[in-house]
Parts: structure tokens; sequence; C-alpha cells
């Protein structure tokens, strides 16, 4: 994939990201830092190949340990968004 | 169809999961399902990560993941509602800490020469990555106490941070110029950019962690959309922008609510530069059962909760005396200010934790335009966010702050363990105000015998 194209894809997710938050209530600014955080651990699916290289030790020493930080950053980051989030509930006493 | 085809598929599904979910964290009523969403898409994102990445041995990558899975779910598991900041900050390091590994093992994998651009989007990912890193790991020492929280300052912090700047951009230069696994230089970013987190977050006071909070977030973000960069993921590059876009409107909102500028924040010692006028008066002390007795006859009642209120664990027992006030005819409303607490919306999740509806939570500038029709404002353990000084003493560090404007409601309890000066060493006029009563003591306890009283 060339450059100009990766970059593309990139101008557009940050207009789109802009747009996305822009409108949270304060309320819910932790669920949403917390969930957001979760999502940065997509590393994950980049790190597969450096882990996954038996020809090379480093590279696989490297790997696993980003596999292993980033898996600690979605699994905790979405469950404690999850647990945040189950707690806010309405006055009617429907669950949100 | 090849692999490839059908990963790039699944990445564009699951980057349409992560748009949907984060407009569902929009409102409370469908965040709970939007977060679900997100998550649903991670999956989808990482299987397709992984059969495309023709990994031969998975010995490692289950192991990795078996280790990040435990840790990770007990830790969102057993923490306590009131630890939440540092814990986000600790996420937020792991994540970063990936990014950093992911540029630094793809020099390994290279066989055929690197290209200066994928060597420069490997500097990035490196030096953000390790910038959040160790950021990260001081802004949970400050926040969960460990280190001491005040801002550290000390002669021409300035200069070293400059030379250290300057260091880190030869050594990217140097090392972009000839990039290999092997080169000095890279071992030298490496530790620069760990040195960086570190040098940037120890003048950053503990009042203003919810800034550093979500610029922290952000920079994970773009860690990640630098590392995709450099593996050319393209789903990493769109999640990793949508975060850093999210964790840049956050700081914007933070400084907003502090009316000073993300470089005020970042470079300048809090409290160092301007000293406010020395405030003097009498403080009127107030007994549980007095406090009781002018509770008992308001009509409307509002409570502003800082971040005294989680350190004194009081959210049940406010949310108790709440309950008692509306059973007694009161309204009773819950007022936040954005910066309450250790990160954003930090005093929202401990109201909810304690069952607070969320349509009683009042945002600042919904409460001060009928705050004159309060009767009794309780302030609990927050300090600068409703200190007067703000919006009068133009020599007041924390002046020009929009605060909530509890001086002017009828009556102000203010529920304190003692007359030190709050977080930021600010003196707070409103403790000397004529309509002001304080109630000495733990809050929780404080607020525990106010319901006995009731009962």
């Amino acid at each position: 994939m060339d450059i100009v194209f990766l970059t593309f894809i990139l101008v557009l997710s940050v207009f789109l990201g802009f747009e996305l938050i822009s409108k949270v209530p304060a309320t819910l600014h932790t669920p949403l830092m917390s969930g957001a955080n979760a999502i940065s651990g997509i590393t994950l699916a980049g790190a597969f190949l450096a882990a996954g290289a038996t020809d090379n030790a480093m590279a696989s020493w490297l790997g696993g340990a980003a596999v292993a930080c980033a898996t600690i950053n979605v699994i905790g980051g979405y469950m404690v968004t999850d647990r945040m989030l189950g707690m806010f509930k309405s006055k009617r006493g429907d669950q949100s | 169809m090849s692999i490839e085809l059908v990963a790039n598929l699944a990445y564009i599904v699951s980057a349409a999961l992560f748009i949907f979910g984060l407009k569902m964290l929009g409102s409370p009523a469908t965040a709970r399902r939007g977060n679900a969403l997100s998550s649903l898409g991670m999956l989808l994102a990482v299987s397709a990560g992984l059969i495309s990445s023709k990994t031969v041995g998975y010995e490692v990558i289950l192991i990795g993941i078996l280790i990040g899975g435990i840790i990770g779910a007990l830790a969102a598991r057993l923490v306590a509602m009131t630890s939440m900041p540092e814990m986000v900050a600790l996420f937020n390091g792991s994540g970063g800490a990936a990014s950093l590994l992911v540029g630094w093992g793809t020099l390994y994998l290279g066989s055929d020469s690197i290209s200066t651009f994928t060597a420069a989007t490997i500097v990035l990912a490196i030096l953000i990555g390790g910038l959040t890193f160790t950021g990260s790991l001081i802004a949970y020492g400050k926040l969960s106490e460990r280190i001491n929280s005040a801002a550290v300052v000390f002669p021409l912090q300035r200069l070293v941070n400059s030379l250290l700047l300057l260091a880190i951009l030869s050594c990217a230069v140097l090392f972009a110029l000839e990039p290999s696994a092997t080169s000095v230089y890279l071992y030298a970013l490496l530790g620069l950019a760990l040195l960086l987190g570190i040098m940037a977050v120890i003048p950053i006071g503990g009042a203003d962690m919810p800034v550093v909070i979500s610029l922290l977030n952000s920079y994970s973000g773009i860690a990640a959309c630098a590392a995709g960069f450099a593996v050319n993921n393209n789903i990493l590059i769109v999640a990793g922008a949508l975060v850093g876009a999210s964790g840049i409107i956050l700081t914007n909102i933070m400084c907003k609510a502090m009316n000073r500028s993300l470089a005020n924040v970042l470079f300048s010692g809090f409290g160092a530069a301007k000293t406010a006028k020395a405030v003097e008066g009498e403080v009127k002390p107030i007994s549980v059962e007095d406090a009781y007795y002018i509770l008992e006859a308001a009509s409307n009642v509002c409570f502003v909760p800082g971040y005294g209120m989680a350190v004194a664990q009081a959210q049940h027992v406010v949310k108790e005396l709440g309950k008692i006030l509306e059973a007694n005819g009161c309204e009773v409303s819950y007022a936040i200010h954005p910066v309450a607490g250790r990160m954003p919306g930090h005093m929202n999740v401990l109201l909810a934790e304690a069952d607070v509806p969320y349509e009683q939570l009042v945002e600042m500038d919904d409460i001060n335009p009928r705050i004159e029709n309060v009767d009794v404002a309780i302030v609990i353990g927050a300090n600068d966010v409703v200190n007067p000084s703000a919006r009068e003493d133009a020599d007041s560090p924390i002046y020009g702050m929009p605060i909530i404007n509890v001086d002017q409601a009828r009556t102000v309890f203010v529920l304190k363990r003692s007359m030190a000066s709050g977080f930021s060493g600010v003196d707070n006029p409103l403790f000397f105000g004529e309509n002001t009563r304080m109630l000495f003591g733990d809050a929780k306890e404080s607020i525990s015998g106010v319901i006995g009283e009731f009962g």
C-alpha cells in the first residue's frame, strides 16, 4: 500500500473522529475515554507478524511482549468500560 | 479470494463497528451497547490480523494473549471505582508500550532494506509509544499518590527539555538515514523516548491530571496510528486516528474548563508564578445537628462533589442523604464541574456507582443560572472548582477559570477535613463567606451523622 493511500485514510479518520466525539455529554467522559483507550489496543492486530516470526528470536520476543501489552489494553479497557456503563442508570429504573 | 482481501474486508466492517460504537457512547441510554459493538469490532479486527499475518508460530502469540488477557481481566474486575483514574492511566500505558514494541519488532522482520518512510514511522511509533508508556506510569504514580503528586520543577528545566528534544530529533534523523535493528541511534531513541515521557509529566500537578490523562489517551491512539504506518495496516491507522481525535477533544474540553491553554498546563509548574491575595476571615463552623435543622427545612439542595468525595469514599452516603432529602419533599441535584476529580467525568462515575440516576447530575452551565434558588449547596471535598477567587481576584493562579458559583446559593455547607488549603495550594475565600458554614471532619462521617439525625 502506498503512502498517499494510507495518509488519505488517516486524514479522513481524524475528521470522522472529531465529528463523532464532539457532542458527548460530560457524564460519559470517563467511559468514553476508557472505551477509546480500549480501541487503541488495536495495535494487537499489527503485533502478530513480529510475534509469529519463528526465524527471528528477537522479533518474536518483542512481538510477544507487544501482544501481551495490547491484550491488557483491549481486554481491560472494554471490561472496565462495560463495568462503569453498567452502573449508569436512569431514574425510570430501566438499565441503560 | 486471497486471505489478504478477506482481512481487508473484515477491517472495513470493524472500522464501521468502531465508528458506530463511539457514536453510541455519546448517550447514556445506548452507551453500553456501543461499547459492546466496539469490542465486537475489535474481535473481528484482531482475528483478521491473525489470519492474514502469515505467522508460522502461534505459541508466542497464545502465551502473550493469555498473559495479557488474565492481567487485563483481573485488573478490570478488581479495581475500585475510586481508583479508576490510575487504572485508565495504566491501560493507556500498556497500549503505548505495545505500539513501541511493534515498531521496534518490525525492524527485525525486513530482510530487504527498510525505506526511509518506514523508518520514520517506526521512529514515531517508538517515540510516541515510549512517551505514552512512561508518561502514563508517572501519571499512575501521581494519581495513586505513590509518588508526590505536586508539580516537580527544577532550575533550567526548559533548557534540559529542549536539549532532550534536540537529541531525539538528531537521533531520529540519523536513524532514518541508515535504519537497522542494531543501530546505536535506535537504542538512544528508545531511552530518550522513555525519558521524555517522564520529563513531560513530572511538572504537571495533581489538579491538572484530567488534562494529562486525556492527552495521554490521545497519544496512545496516535502511537497506534504510527505503528499502523510502520506495518502497513490500515485498521491500525483508522482506529488510532479515531482515538487520537477523541483524546484531543477531551483535552480541549478540560483545558476550557480551567480557562488555560494546553501549553500553559504542560509547561508551567502550577502555582509557581502568581501568588494570590492572602485571604483572611473568620470561618463559621456548624454542628451536625444544626446542619440537620437547615437541611430539614430546605426545599432545594445541590451537592457539589470534588476529589475529596472520592478520597473519603463518601458517594454512597451522599446518595443516601440525597434520597432522604427527596423523601422529605426537597429537590436534589448534583452539580459537577468538568474538571472535578482526577479525570474527565470522574465524579459522574462515582455517583453512578452509588445509583444516582444520571438525570440528577447537572453540568456547571446548567446549575449556575439557577444557583440563587438553591437553599443549600453542599460542597464535598471540592475546592478550586468552587473558589470565588477565580471570578474576583485577578492575581489568583486560577483566575478566569469558570466555577460553580456556590457562594451565590442561600447557604453553603463546606465539608472539609480541616482548614488546610486545597490541592493547588490556593486559599479559598468561600470558606469565610457570610453564608458559608463549615462542617469539619471526615466527609463520610459528617454525612452519616446528618443521616442519623434524620433517622
